[in-house]
């Protein structure tokens, strides 16, 4: 194993020495900047040197870090580049379905609350550094670096980075803009009023970022082929066979639901629910500007939805789901013979069987279609009520019991309220079977596999 | 003589397409808006925070010009592929090994990534922004209805490599139709659908029959996926393209605060 880790850093390091240079000079550029435009923040003095101490010196020392961590990697000496293997081990026994989905999730809890920490551009570029680095130190495993350089996976290694950039910038503008409108100021974006001619300033913008794009385009398709695999076989199933990886989030949600709500039910509600936002959403607040102060709730629960959601389930599908749909760690092996124990348990079988010690409820073998309809409904009962309370009984306790929902009910009226707490209600309910399968086991709460209705 | 540049913008052909003189100055630049039939999807002036990069993001423009490039790629690519099962898998294989310019597969394809990721950026700014509040609710309507086509045109045509990759995607993908309600042979509801006693949705009329043409990825799909991804969907996003930009400008423009 260690010749052919030998081998594999060899391989490789052309590509992280670069990497790792490329980083440094990013660094050197935001340095370049923040001393050129006097935009640096001063912490102190320099001993010996007389020479003020800045942010720009701070990313002046890690370009020269980044540079000298390239140089050793394109050298060769992986030595201190690499996890060591305990650790790569020991992260990959914590990652777990749900330490993954509640840390994702735990994370964001914290970038949210202390977000007015989190968007100072200091702190964000430095936590751009560590992102980095930790990719760079990741690319030196094997199993890393195999599911991350395949080519359809690129993309979404890029898209995590641009999700993550983007999100800073909102955020950014947002508390900026928030912090305005409690002095008593208007947005930002309402300072910049006046108008201006769309020719040169707009189409000049457009066509610089459309030679920008053509550009990348370009390199991107010189440096990474586009995957072309064995020709088509209806007989050689591949292990894993995964969706385009869009789709992945639908197909990781086959976990926790049955096919029809997976990948059809729950897709069609989440393009409706999507057209179905300006209709809900009743503050006039927030309209052209970024702010979250003034629409915490919608800002919440969209983000919810697509960061949570959306994409941490595409991430985990694509990176971390191997053979038969198993989890592994981003350090691990996809090994085909991992074997999970599933030994997940219906409710009706808590109920009946677990609770009460008696057998589920069945029809004997002479009933009539009718007979048998009713024993399934006896024997599915409680999940059938439970999920009858949920959607039924918690919008009004909703409304009884929670000032904000029922402010919203007053403004919103019956029907559109309703239809907020029923998306709301059907989105929550993805956590909490996660949840519910990761504690108890629980697979289904109505388990109707005669009407292939399982819920 | 006259410098070149001055005969070519005095000659008749030019001012036949340019009924104007070159937009250096205020009046021009106005004109030139007017007239031209691909600007004239702008506005003449704007506000100046609706071209701000850190507003827009300029996400918007990037899908729209990611599209031009598949339009682009695409024609030219189907010069070369022919969606038939004898030849679909040689004609990539060919594109890579052997054509001049193969490279417009991989344009293509990264592209394709890419439009993906950029129409999701841009719903996540125009979120963000509150962009969608009245009176442009309704083309928040239209921009799901393109990001829905989108990931449409992205699933068709995943499938035309007609390598492994392409047929287990789409073979995934397409199950879960099986499982649709009432509509699917494995979905709830279905087998109550019966005359005499006799289901009437199989594995062959139901809802993933009629998506893939067959009880199963072959021949059939490679053709219907074809004509869905070269003229049906990029047809109806065009379309509702038009319109969204439309809206754009009958909305009162790009959005800014009230």
């Amino acid at each position: 194993m260690h010749g052919n880790e030998q081998e594999f850093l060899a391989s490789v390091s052309g590509f992280i020495g670069s990497y790792y240079l490329f980083v440094g000079f990013m660094n050197a550029l935001a340095a370049f900047y923040l001393w050129q435009t006097k935009k640096a923040e001063t912490y102190g003095r320099v001993p010996l040197l007389a020479l003020p101490f800045t942010t720009a010196s701070v990313w002046l020392l890690v370009s020269i870090f980044f540079v000298v961590i390239g140089g050793l990697a394109l050298g060769g000496s992986f030595a201190l580049l690499k996890f060591p293997q305990g650790l790569r081990n020991f992260l990959d026994s914590i990652m777990q379905p749900h330490w993954y989905t509640l840390g994702v999730m735990g994370g964001l809890v914290v970038l949210y609350l202390g977000r007015r920490f989190f968007v100072r551009p200091t702190v964000a570029w430095g936590m751009l550094n560590l992102m980095l680095l930790l990719m760079g130190y990741s690319m030196t495993d094997p199993d890393f670096s195999s599911i991350v350089t395949k080519p359809d996976n690129v993309p979404i290694v890029g898209m995590v980075y641009l999700l993550a950039f983007f999100t800073w910038l909102g955020a950014y503008k947002a508390v900026q803009n928030d912090d305005r409108l409690k002095q008593g100021l208007e947005p930002l974006e309402k300072e910049l009023d006046e108008k201006v001619l769309v020719w040169p300033d707009l189409v000049y913008t457009e066509l610089i970022c459309m030679i920008a794009i053509t550009a990348l385009l370009i390199v991107w398709a010189v440096l990474l082929q586009a995957p072309l695999e064995e020709p088509a076989s209806s007989v050689k199933t591949p292990n894993p066979s995964k969706a385009p990886w869009y789709f992945l989030g639908l197909q990781e949600m086959l976990v926790y639901y049955d096919p029809w709500m997976a990948g059809v039910v729950l897709p069609s509600v989440v393009v409706f629910g999507l057209m179905a936002i300006p209709f809900m959403d009743f503050n006039p607040k927030g309209n052209g500007y970024y702010t979250i102060d003034d629409r915490k709730f919608a800002y919440l629960m969209f983000q919810f939805g697509f960061l949570v959601l959306w994409v941490t389930l595409i991430v985990m599908g694509t990176f971390m789901r191997g053979p038969n749909w198993n989890f592994f760690g981003l350090y691990e092996t996809w090994d085909t013979h991992k074997v999970e124990a599933l030994n997940n348990i219906d409710l009706s079988e808590y109920w009946w069987v677990q609770l009460w010690g008696v057998g589920r409820p069945k029809a004997p073998a002479s009933a009539g279609e009718l007979t048998k309809f009713i024993y399934i409904l006896w024997r599915e009962a409680p999940g059938i009520i439970l999920t009858i309370l949920y959607f039924a009984a918690l919008p009004p306790a909703m409304v009884i019991y929670i000032k904000g929902f029922r402010k919203m009910f007053v403004k919103m009226g019956f029907a559109r309220f309703m239809l907020l707490a029923h998306l709301l209600l059907l989105m929550g309910l993805l956590p909490l079977k996660m949840v519910l399968r990761w504690t108890i086991n629980m697979k289904y709460f109505i388990s109707i596999p005669e009407y292939f209705l399982n819920f | 003589m006259p410098p070149l540049g001055e005969i070519i913008r005095g000659s008749q052909v030019w001012k036949s397409i340019f009924r104007h003189p070159m937009p250096v100055d205020r009046r021009n630049r106005i004109v030139v808006m007017l007239t031209n039939f691909f600007l004239h999807l702008h506005p003449v002036s704007i506000k100046k925070q609706g071209i701000g990069l850190s507003y827009t993001w300029c996400m918007g423009g990037v899908t729209f010009f990611l599209f031009l490039v598949e339009t682009i790629t695409g024609v030219l690519l189907m010069f070369y592929y022919r969606p038939t099962l004898e030849w679909a898998y040689n004609d990539i294989l060919a594109l890579r090994d052997v054509t001049s310019l193969g490279i417009l597969r991989e344009i293509h394809r990264w592209a394709a990534h890419a439009m993906v990721i950029t129409v999701w950026l841009h719903m996540y700014r125009v979120f963000l922004t509150g962009s969608y509040k009245p009176p442009r609710e309704f083309n928040w309507v239209i921009g799901v209805i393109l990001l829905l086509l989108t990931l449409l045109l992205s699933f068709t045509g995943y499938l035309l490599p007609w390598d492994q990759l392409a047929i287990w995607a789409i073979t995934v993908g397409s199950n879960m139709a099986r499982a649709t309600p009432i509509l699917g042979h494995e979905g709830p509801g279905a087998q109550f659908l019966t005359v005499d006693g006799i289901g009437m949705i199989t594995n062959a009329s139901d809802a993933r029959f009629g998506l893939l043409g067959a009880r199963f990825v072959g021949e059939e799909t490679l053709n219907r996926f074809y004509v869905l991804h070269c003229i049906a969907i990029p047809l109806a996003a065009a379309l509702l393209m038009a319109i969204h930009f439309w809206r754009v400008r009958k909305d009162g423009g790009i959005s800014g605060p009230l």
